[in-house]
C-alpha cells in the first residue's frame, strides 16, 4: 500500500501567509490573556493590534504573487488579494474602536479580540478559498467567532438575545448552504470551483438538472443569509442592535466583504455559464433588499436599528452590480464595499463615542445638539451620513455612481431608476439625523463617555477614506478593475 | 448494494429528512429541539455526500462529511453555551418568549 504523504512547500506557507500570522497572534494573545492579571489586559488590545498589522506587512510580501496552494484548495490572486487587504483594514479599525470600547463597557477578556483575529481568518479564507469545502470552513470559523463576540456582554440580556438569535439562524442558514453545496457537487461531481465551471461549460443546457437548479438556488439562500438580503434578512436588525456596538460594525463591514467576495467568486467563476439563470433571481433580490432595507429604515428611531437597515439596503445597491455582470459592475462591488468599509465603521465608531457605561444612548433624539457640544464628532458624522446618502464629494457618492452606471451600461434601465429613486428615499432617514444633530435643543445634558485616542484614529482613517474615494476615486477604480481583469 | 438501489433513493431520502429538519426549526419552540432538527438537516446533508461521493467515486464528498461533522460539533459547544447563558438570564430558552429585540 502506498503511503500518503502531505507535503507543505513554501509556495503554500506564503499563500495563507496572513492567515498564519493572524493565527499566530491570536494563540498568543489566548495564553497572554490566561496568565496576565485582569488588570493588565490592557495591552491585549494592542498586542492583537500588532497581528494585524504583522498580517498587513505578510500580505504586502506576496504582492504580485499569483499561486495556488494545498493542492489547489486556496488561491491567491488580485481577487482574493483585494478582499484580504480590505478584511484587514476592517480589523485593523475595529481593534483600534475596540481599544476604548472594550475598556469602557469591560469586556476585559482576551477572546474578544482572539475571536476577532478568529473571524478575520475565516472571512481571508473565504475570499480566497478556490473550492466550496474551503468556502465553507471560512464561513463557519467565521461565524461561529461572531455567534461568541455578538454575546460576549454575557451580563446584558440583549447581547445574549442577540448571539442566540444569529446562532440559530446562522446554524439554520448553513444546512440550507451546505445542502447546496451537496447538491452541485452531486451534480457536478467536484467541489473544485474552476471544475465546476468547467463541467457546466461543456454541458451548455441545464434544463434537464433540476438536482444542479436546486443546488445553486440553496447556495443562494445561504449566502443571502449571510449578505442579509431580503426575505433572508429579518435576523438582522435584532442582531445589530443587540450585539456591543463595534461587533456591530464588524458583522455590517467584514461579513459582508467575506460573503460577497465568496459569492462573487462562486457566481462569476463557477457559474458562469449559467449567468442568464441567475441573474434574474438577482434582479429580484437586488429591488427587494433596497426597498425593504429603506423603507423600513425610516420608520426606526434606534441609530443601530436604522444603521442595520442601511446595511440591508446598500448590499442591495451591490447587488444592482452584481445584476449588471460587466467589468463596471464587478469593480464596482469592491469599490462600493470598500467605499462602505469606510463610511459604515465610522459612523458605528461615532455612535460608540457618543455612548457610556449601561447608557448606550442609541436613540435618534440622543443626537440633538450634539453639532454644539462636539463639533468635531458631529461633523465626522455628517461626512459619513452624507456619504451613505450619496452626496458629492463622498465615497458613497461614487460608489452608487459607478454601481448605477454599470447596470445601465447592462441595460437594466429599471434597476437603475429602482435603485436611484432607493437612494433619494434613503436620503431622509441619514439627513434626519443632521436635523437632529444641528437643529434640535438636546433634551438633557450629555457627556461623551468613552473618549479613546485610537477610536479618534479610527474616525480620521474613516474621514480620509470616505473623502480621498470620493473626490479621487479613479486610483481605487482602477485598482478594483485591475483586481476582477481574470475572472472577465 | 444490490444493482437496483439507484442514487436517486439516498436523494429521495436525504432530501426528505433535511426537510423534516427544516419543517421541525420552523414549527418547534424548545431552542434545543430547534437545534437538534438543525443537526439532522446535516445529517441529511452528509447522506447526500456520502452517497455522491459512492457513485461518483470520488473521494471529495467523504472528506466534506468529516469537515461537516467537525464544524457541527464546535457549532454545538458554541450554541448550548449560548442557551445556558440565555438560560441563566431569563428563565426560559423558547424561542417565542425570546423577544427583547424588536421593531
Amino acid at each position: 500500500m502506498e503511503l500518503f504523504q502531505v507535503q507543505v512547500t513554501m509556495t503554500d506557507l506564503l499563500v495563507i501567509a496572513p492567515e498564519l500570522a493572524l493565527t499566530g497572534f491570536a494563540l498568543v494573545i489566548l495564553l497572554m490573556s490566561a496568565f496576565a492579571r485582569p488588570e493588565r489586559r490592557g495591552f491585549l488590545g494592542y498586542t492583537a493590534l500588532l497581528g494585524v498589522v504583522a498580517a498587513m506587512v505578510s500580505l504586502y510580501w506576496g504582492i504580485g504573487v499569483e499561486a495556488s496552494a494545498f493542492g489547489g484548495m486556496v488561491r491567491i490572486d488580485p481577487l482574493s488579494f483585494f478582499f484580504k487587504a480590505m478584511i484587514l483594514l476592517i480589523c485593523l479599525l475595529i481593534v483600534l474602536v475596540s481599544l476604548g470600547y472594550a475598556k469602557r463597557e469591560g469586556i476585559g477578556f482576551g477572546e474578544y479580540y482572539v475571536l476577532i483575529l478568529f473571524a478575520a481568518v475565516g472571512m481571508m479564507l473565504m475570499a480566497s478559498g478556490v473550492n466550496l469545502l474551503i468556502i465553507f470552513l471560512g464561513l463557519e470559523v467565521m461565524s461561529i467567532s461572531i455567534y461568541i463576540l455578538a454575546g460576549i456582554m454575557r451580563d446584558d440580556t440583549r447581547s445574549v438575545e442577540a448571539a442566540f438569535k444569529y446562532f440559530l439562524l446562522g446554524a439554520f442558514a448553513s444546512a440550507f448552504l451546505l445542502y447546496g453545496i451537496a447538491l452541485i457537487y452531486a451534480s457536478t461531481g467536484t467541489l473544485d470551483l474552476a471544475g465546476i465551471g468547467r463541467v457546466l461549460a461543456e454541458q451548455s443546457w441545464i434544463s434537464g438538472r433540476p438536482i444542479l437548479i436546486t443546488g445553486v438556488a440553496l447556495l443562494t439562500v445561504g449566502f443571502g443569509f449571510k449578505l442579509a438580503l431580503v426575505p433572508f434578512h429579518m435576523w438582522t436588525p435584532d442582531v445589530y442592535e443587540g450585539a456591543p456596538t463595534s461587533i456591530t460594525a464588524f458583522m455590517a463591514t467584514g461579513v459582508k466583504a467575506a460573503g460577497f467576495a465568496a459569492f462573487v467568486r462562486v457566481f462569476f467563476y463557477a457559474l458562469p455559464s449559467l449567468q442568464a439563470h441567475w441573474t434574474q433571481i438577482m434582479w429580484i433580490l437586488a429591488v427587494a433588499t433596497m426597498t425593504v432595507g429603506n423603507i423600513i429604515a425610516l420608520s426606526q428611531s434606534n441609530i443601530k436599528r436604522m444603521l442595520a437597515y442601511s446595511s440591508i439596503a446598500h448590499a442591495g445597491y451591490i447587488l444592482v452590480a452584481f445584476v449588471a455582470g460587466n467589468e463596471l459592475g464587478i469593480s464596482g462591488i469592491l469599490f462600493y464595499l470598500l467605499a462602505y468599509v469606510f463610511m459604515n465603521i465610522g459612523a458605528f465608531t461615532v455612535v460608540i463615542l457618543l455612548g457610556k457605561k449601561g447608557e448606550e444612548n442609541t436613540l435618534i433624539g440622543d443626537y440633538a445638539g450634539i453639532g454644539y457640544h462636539h463639533p468635531l464628532l458631529a461633523l465626522a458624522m455628517a461626512v459619513f451620513m452624507f456619504s451613505l446618502a450619496g452626496v458629492p464629494p463622498t465615497a458613497g457618492f461614487m460608489a452608487k455612481f459607478y454601481v448605477f452606471s454599470a447596470a445601465v451600461k447592462a441595460d437594466y434601465y429599471w434597476l437603475a431608476v429602482i435603485g436611484v429613486l432607493n437612494s433619494a428615499v434613503a436620503a431622509y432617514y441619514y439627513l434626519r439625523v443632521l436635523i437632529y444633530m444641528y437643529f434640535r435643543e438636546p433634551e438633557r445634558e450629555q457627556a461623551i463617555g468613552g473618549f479613546s485616542p485610537a477610536a479618534v484614529l479610527a474616525i480620521i482613517i474613516s474621514v480620509w477614506g470616505v473623502l480621498q474615494m470620493g473626490i479621487l476615486p479613479s486610483a481605487f477604480l482602477a485598482l478594483a478593475r485591475q483586481s476582477i481583469q481574470f475572472l472577465l | 448494494m444490490p444493482a437496483s438501489v439507484t442514487p436517486l433513493y439516498f436523494f429521495v431520502v436525504s432530501a426528505l429528512i433535511f426537510a423534516i429538519g427544516a419543517a421541525g426549526v420552523l414549527i418547534r419552540r424548545n431552542a434545543i429541539v430547534v437545534f437538534m432538527c438543525i443537526e439532522m438537516m446535516l445529517s441529511a446533508v452528509n447522506l447526500t455526500f456520502i452517497a455522491a461521493a459512492h457513485y461518483l467515486n470520488s473521494l471529495d464528498g467523504v472528506l466534506m462529511v468529516f469537515f461537516v461533522m467537525t464544524v457541527a460539533a464546535a457549532e454545538a459547544a458554541v450554541g448550548l453555551g449560548i442557551f445556558v447563558l440565555l438560560f441563566r438570564g431569563r428563565k426560559t430558552i423558547r424561542v417565542d418568549e425570546i423577544n427583547l429585540l424588536k421593531w
